[in-house]
């Protein structure tokens, strides 16, 4: 079974926001509450780099392991989703997620804090398929369409890719082997650092 | 009376040194299972009417798609 995930090409993205454009567009979100959002390191100097980010859909999800009420799931496919029913909008959540995906309405004279909302990879949510309640609570329901998520499919550049995680890792590792560079972009070395050159051993009697 | 004296400081003593024992206080966290409304399978609707051979091609073709060197044919220039 596929295992649906996000991929961000930091070589590719031109910093565009058609992916949160396409996002905004296809689930109707309402004003301050941003499913997707491009980040900008070093922005203004030659040579800075974009991804675009939203919910990773987590194997081992942060946000499933604080929620109180336990009203997050994953699916077959590997994409987490929640009940809103049974949100308190509590926002541990918010905490606990790495990307600061989660994001919450706020609403009222005193802005009051919603029930939490977050990219649903276009999966719809615990509602009957395409039913209003479905799309007034989390979205379009794509993926029950056979399609993948707007944001990936409307990226100019192709420097999004969602979908199933073997396929688009296949397609990215093929573009950096073409282009020949992007490897360092993006992967355990950039999140985590690389190791220290190796020096080389000094040899017994030489001079230090 | 001393020996009593004795016995009561050797128990208040023991009791003492048992109020400043120190026990983990680290949190182990039990998976919780969740509460809400059950989902439906993304091929269980009236487009693949439950067939999930259709729905993974149709996502198969998507995913593909996104492969632009996959799509252009290269000419011979």
């Amino acid at each position: 079974m596929a295992r649906m995930k996000f991929l961000a090409d930091a070589e590719r993205c031109i910093e565009c926001n058609g992916c949160v454009t396409a996002c905004k567009q296809e689930h109707e979100i309402p004003w301050g509450v941003n499913r997707r959002r491009v980040v900008t390191l070093n922005d203004g100097v030659p040579g800075e780099k974009s991804i675009s980010v939203a919910c990773m859909h987590c194997s081992d999800a942060p946000c499933m392991a604080v929620c109180p009420v336990d009203c997050f799931y994953q699916t077959s496919e590997g994409v987490v989703l929640h009940d809103k029913d049974l949100c308190i909008g509590c926002g541990y959540c918010f905490y606990a997620c790495p990307f600061g995906a989660p994001q919450f309405p706020q609403d009222g004279a005193f802005g009051l804090r919603g029930k939490m909302d977050k990219c649903t990879f276009c999966a719809g949510g615990p509602e009957a398929d395409h039913s209003q309640a479905e799309f007034r609570k989390y979205g379009r329901n794509r993926l029950a369409e056979g399609k993948l998520p707007a944001c990936a499919e409307m990226c100019a550049t192709k420097a999004l890719l969602g979908g199933d995680a073997d396929v688009i890792s296949n397609i990215y590792r093929d573009r950096v082997l073409k282009r020949g560079k992007g490897s360092e972009v993006w992967g355990w070395g950039t999140a985590y650092g690389r190791p220290e050159k190796q020096q080389p051993a000094p040899q017994p009697g030489s001079k230090s | 009376m001393r020996r009593a004296l004795l016995v009561a400081a050797a128990i208040g003593l023991a009791l003492g040194a048992a109020g400043c024992g120190e026990r983990t206080s680290v949190t182990v966290y039990k998976q919780g299972k969740y509460q809400g409304k059950p989902d439906s399978l993304p091929w269980a609707n009236d487009a693949f009417k439950g067939d999930k051979l259709a729905w993974e091609k149709a996502i198969r073709a998507r995913n593909g798609g996104q492969n632009e060197y996959a799509r252009s044919t290269p000419t011979a220039n």
